[in-house]
């Protein structure tokens, strides 16, 4: 597993197993194509993944190489799926997130400022936390970018996508620039009338049960799914910072214990220990929690999303098909134009019927897959739970036993 | 803390007995004794039976159950100590002192025989013991009676009334009195939030019927030196509520009594005490503070949560505090505190008010101090007060951080507290609505757990914040005492040193009168002269005797502080282990759910 809650060093890279890191997805990786990010590279401003691919299919020159992508560019490799129409029926693994370092960032630089505050050892250990910190973070989107790559890899349609094998293989820059002003205004306006559209559109009544269904179904779910990440994020960062609190008060009671070598500052010195390894712990267990609960639900959060925008594609389809099939209509009736609305609603019939079917594959597809990722991730919650329980409790019954033969 | 041979009983007048054997007593105190509640069933004591059964009426009239006895104890010292040396001598089986103390009730028969009991100093159970075990012909006896067994001494609050099954909130203080008072009033009995959806059951002294126990326990407001002879308990049960002072020191006039107080009492009492004991050099542990914002909202009759726990905490604070000061020999001895603990109306301590006269005089005198003690500099010949000043000043500088840091802690577990409940409704709604029926059944699982959690977390808040985060104020307060007690000795120093130059200053006048040659005004000068001699030599023994006393208090302090400090903090670690247990079996009932996903 990638993550294995917080490593003491960067050791990003030593990481052993290079199999399918893919932390919510369940993926059956074949031999045709494997995707990883096997590097990357934090500047200032930008992270620089190295992406690796091995592959046996003829369309690429070699068997296997590697190119250095940025944000941007798996951004710009999203979008083009979402914007072909022959992906329509299709669930488009969704978007990594930006990667984010700006609350990291300005931790370490209000250490920095309160340096002279400190004792040197308070400021050591606060750094060490702050860097875990960030290399957590950084873990986390690099984590991000390689299951949607991978995810794309194992569907059956997308790989075959010719932007797909450029964005892989196609060694220089793709200068893709990120979207200027007025592109991203387009964006907004597009967005309002996608959603005023996709209310229009809901309205209709479904022919088909199953959609029907699973559209009120999508719809419940992911707002109950934003909720409980929502929540889910408040609760593990107060759990964070009360584990911080803890080192705190290690450090406070090593330096009452250091004061004398009497009884009880020996006593103060114990405690402190304790504290301090009690912390580690629980800054462990709210890691895992992290991973493994708020992870799940921030990425089913995307993929509902992502599901219902299929839906929302299906339904602008069935619009379009009995528009068209009422132009028809009118156009026989008028007797004008009956080719090309014949034609026309053709189209329309077919393209509807294209997205349907894989429409219907695709749920049924993400059920399972959720269903799977849901039972994995509750299952490593609750063993990682136990385990850091168990080692805190040993902890602690060693430490009330060595305190209480000494009084 | 000094031992019992140093340890001299209290000094009453005009007794001639010899005065360690009292103290022999008190060693063998903790194991053995005769059991006070089988003693009044017991037929030969009846009459002198602290009247219990009679008592509970008196409790509820809340009479102090001094009143069935006639004399105080100031008055009949002599004779006090003369029955306690008969008992002493007569074998210490139960029945025989007591039908001694019977035969020997001549003259000072009309006294409360009551205050005899201390003569079964070995004899007296710890109460623990009799609480455990309700069977006590005396319990069911006293039960028959009055529904409720008897409250051996109270030291209440007039906070609104608690509840009847737990007696108390998390830290269950007595109640019987509200309880009655509720009864008198007409009102129904009332619950507190944590036994709210609790049957009623009748649970073992020290369980609580929430399961909360280990905070339950109640407080051992227990005078560690059973030298004083004086074990004062406060536990926790729905029989016996509770703040039980029981003593056996002949100085207290009835065995066990119970007193209402309020807070400006407590506050009156240590101004009473730092004024007299303080000029010794004794270190009087201060009382809690004021604090507006908390009693206007207690007044107001907010019923939210924030006043509930001011009021818990204010009550833990007072109990600590009155624990303090009755396992501190000196002060124990003191009058005040026995007034404190007996009498049934204190007249009101009105200069406790802050805005009082008596309030404005001490802000003004506290001023002149703090300059007085800063335009003179004592000049130390010994080292070592110089130097335990400095350690006390760091302590209580670092106590100052860690305290800051435990408070966040505290908010920050209360924070994780609601945030982790808001989750669990979340994930049930989840799990609600998701269509697969084995994840659903693990998401409402899982909010269940979470739910739990919060449960666990709420606990380990309140133990943080109860047990370490005041342990760690009560200390920095103390502390603070501390300091209080060399200012003293500094004063006594400047009092030595002024009349020192007070003297000087009439030697010189008598010169000039010399000089002068005026016989008359001479004669009175030399008079003066000899007075304020006489006053030197007093201020320096002053001087000296308060030095010897603020070592051997320092000294107690440090040790007492160290084992305080320990224990507290082993129990501490010992709820944070329970909860971790706990949170083990939590996981543990969820993990085969979370596997049954198919």
């Amino acid at each position: 597993m990638m993550q294995e809650g917080l490593d003491d060093g960067p050791d990003f890279l030593s990481e052993e197993d290079r199999g399918p890191r893919a932390v919510n997805v369940d993926l059956e990786m074949d031999a045709t194509l494997q995707v990883d990010i096997s590097d990357a590279l934090s500047e200032r401003d930008k992270v620089k993944f190295t992406v690796h691919t091995k592959s046996t299919l003829p369309n690429f020159k070699q068997n296997e190489f590697s190119v250095v992508r940025q944000h941007e560019e798996f951004i710009w490799l999203h979008d083009s799926f979402v914007e072909n129409e022959d992906y329509a029926g299709y669930i488009i693994p969704p978007a990594p997130p930006r990667p984010d370092f700006d609350a990291s960032r300005e931790k370490l630089q209000k250490l920095g400022e309160g340096e002279g505050s400190m004792t040197k050892e308070e400021f050591t250990k606060m750094k060490q936390e702050l860097e875990a910190e960030y290399l957590a973070i950084f873990k986390k989107t690099v984590a991000m970018h390689e299951v949607f790559l991978c995810r794309v890899a194992a569907h059956p349609i997308l790989r075959k996508d010719l932007n797909f094998h450029v964005f892989l293989e196609y060694n220089q820059d793709l200068s893709v620039r990120g979207k200027n002003k007025k592109e991203k205004l387009e964006d907004f306006f597009k967005n309002v009338v996608k959603s005023a559209d996709g209310v229009l559109v809901a309205g209709v009544k479904d022919v088909d049960d199953f959609f029907e269904h699973e559209k009120t179904f999508l719809l419940e779910y992911h707002n109950r799914v934003k909720d409980a990440s929502a929540k889910c994020d408040r609760m593990i960062r107060s759990h964070k910072n009360a584990a911080d609190d803890m080192n705190r008060i290690a450090s406070s009671l090593y330096t009452l214990g250091t004061q004398d070598s009497t009884d009880l500052c020996k006593f103060f010195l114990k405690v402190s220990e304790l504290f301090e390894k009690t912390r580690k712990i629980e800054a462990r267990v709210a890691a895992d929690e992290d991973l493994k609960l708020a992870d799940l639900l921030k990425y089913y959060l995307r993929e509902s999303q992502a599901a219902k925008d299929l839906l929302y594609r299906r339904s602008r389809g069935l619009v379009d098909y009995e528009n068209a099939n009422k132009a028809l209509d009118k156009a026989r009736a008028k007797n004008r134009d009956v080719l090309q609305a014949e034609t026309n609603q053709q189209l329309c019939c077919h393209k509807f019927e294209k997205i349907s079917e894989s429409a219907k594959q695709e749920l049924i597809d993400f059920k399972t897959r959720r269903v799977a990722a849901f039972r994995k991730n509750l299952v490593e919650l609750a063993e990682l739970e136990l385990k850091h329980a168990k080692g805190n409790l040993q902890l602690l019954q060693s430490c009330v036993g060595v305190l209480k033969g000494n009084t | 803390m000094a031992s019992s041979a140093d340890r001299n009983p209290p000094p009453f007048p005009a007794s001639e007995e010899p005065q360690p054997e009292l103290s022999d007593m008190a060693e063998g105190d903790s194991d053995e004794g005769e059991d006070i509640f089988v003693s009044n069933s017991h037929p030969a004591s009846v009459s002198r039976g602290v009247s219990q059964p009679e008592e509970p009426a008196d409790l509820f009239s809340e009479e102090a159950t001094t009143t069935a006895k006639p004399n105080g104890v100031h008055s009949d010292d002599d004779d006090l100590f003369a029955e306690a040396q008969a008992d002493l001598s007569s074998d210490p089986s139960s029945d025989s002192t007591r039908k001694d103390l019977s035969s020997s009730s001549g003259p000072p028969s009309a006294r409360s025989p009551a205050a005899l009991q201390p003569t079964s100093l070995e004899q007296v159970p710890p109460l623990t013991k009799l609480l455990r075990n309700p069977q006590t012909p005396a319990g069911n006896h006293l039960h028959r009676h009055l529904r409720l067994p008897v409250p051996i001494c109270h030291v209440l609050f007039l906070f609104k009334p608690k509840c009847l099954n737990c007696f108390g909130f998390r830290f269950c203080i007595n109640v019987a009195l509200c309880v009655a008072a509720g009864r008198r009033r007409g009102q129904g009995y009332f619950r507190c939030g944590c036994c709210c959806h609790q049957p009623r059951e009748s649970r073992r002294w020290d369980e609580c019927i929430c399961g909360l126990q280990s905070i339950h326990q109640g407080v051992y407001f227990k005078a560690l030196m059973f030298n004083s002879g004086c074990e004062v308990l406060c536990s926790h049960s729905p029989s016996f509520p509770r703040v039980l002072l029981q003593t056996s020191l002949p100085m207290f006039k009835s065995k066990a009594f119970t007193a209402r107080r309020r807070f400006s009492d407590f506050l009156g009492l240590y101004e009473k005490l730092s004024a007299k004991q303080s000029l010794h050099g004794c270190i009087i542990p201060p009382p809690p503070e004021k604090s507006v914002v908390g009693m206007t909202k207690v007044k107001v009759g907010m019923d939210d949560p924030s006043s509930v726990e001011f009021v818990e905490k204010r009550r833990a604070a007072l109990e600590r505090y009155l624990q303090r000061i009755v396992s501190h020999p000196l002060l124990l001895q003191d009058p005040d505190v026995r007034e404190f603990l007996e009498r049934d109306d204190l007249p009101r301590a009105v200069n406790t008010q802050a805005l009082s006269g008596a309030g404005f005089l001490k802000m003004i005198t506290k001023a002149s101090d703090a300059v007085s003690k800063m335009t003179i500099k004592m000049n130390e010949s010994d080292t070592w007060f110089e130097d335990k000043f400095q350690e006390v000043d760091m302590e209580e500088q670092q106590l100052r951080k860690l305290h800051a840091v435990v408070d966040s802690l505290v908010n920050h577990r209360k924070e994780l507290c609601m945030n982790t409940a808001v989750f669990a409704k979340s994930m049930a709604m989840l799990g609600n609505s998701e269509d697969n029926t084995a994840l659903s059944r693990a998401l409402s699982q899982l909010a269940e757990v979470e739910d739990k959690m919060e449960q666990l977390h709420q606990e380990q808040a309140g133990s943080d914040f109860f047990i370490f985060a005041e342990l760690l104020a009560d200390y920095i307060r103390l502390l603070g005492a501390v300091r209080g007690c060399f200012d003293q000795r500094v004063r006594a120093w400047q009092r030595w040193q002024e009349a020192q130059s007070t003297l000087q200053k009439k030697r010189e006048a008598e010169a000039k009168l010399l000089w002068a040659n005026k016989p008359d005004k001479l004669q009175q000068a030399k008079e003066e002269i000899a007075e304020w001699e006489a006053k030197v030599t007093q201020y320096e023994r002053d001087f000296d005797r308060i030095g010897m006393t603020v070592r051997k208090e320092v000294l107690r302090f440090e040790k007492e502080k160290a084992k305080d400090f320990k224990s507290q903090i082993i129990k501490y670690l010992e709820a944070m282990l329970q909860s971790q247990q706990r949170l083990i079996k939590f996981w543990e009932a969820f993990l085969p759910e979370a596997k049954a996903i198919a």
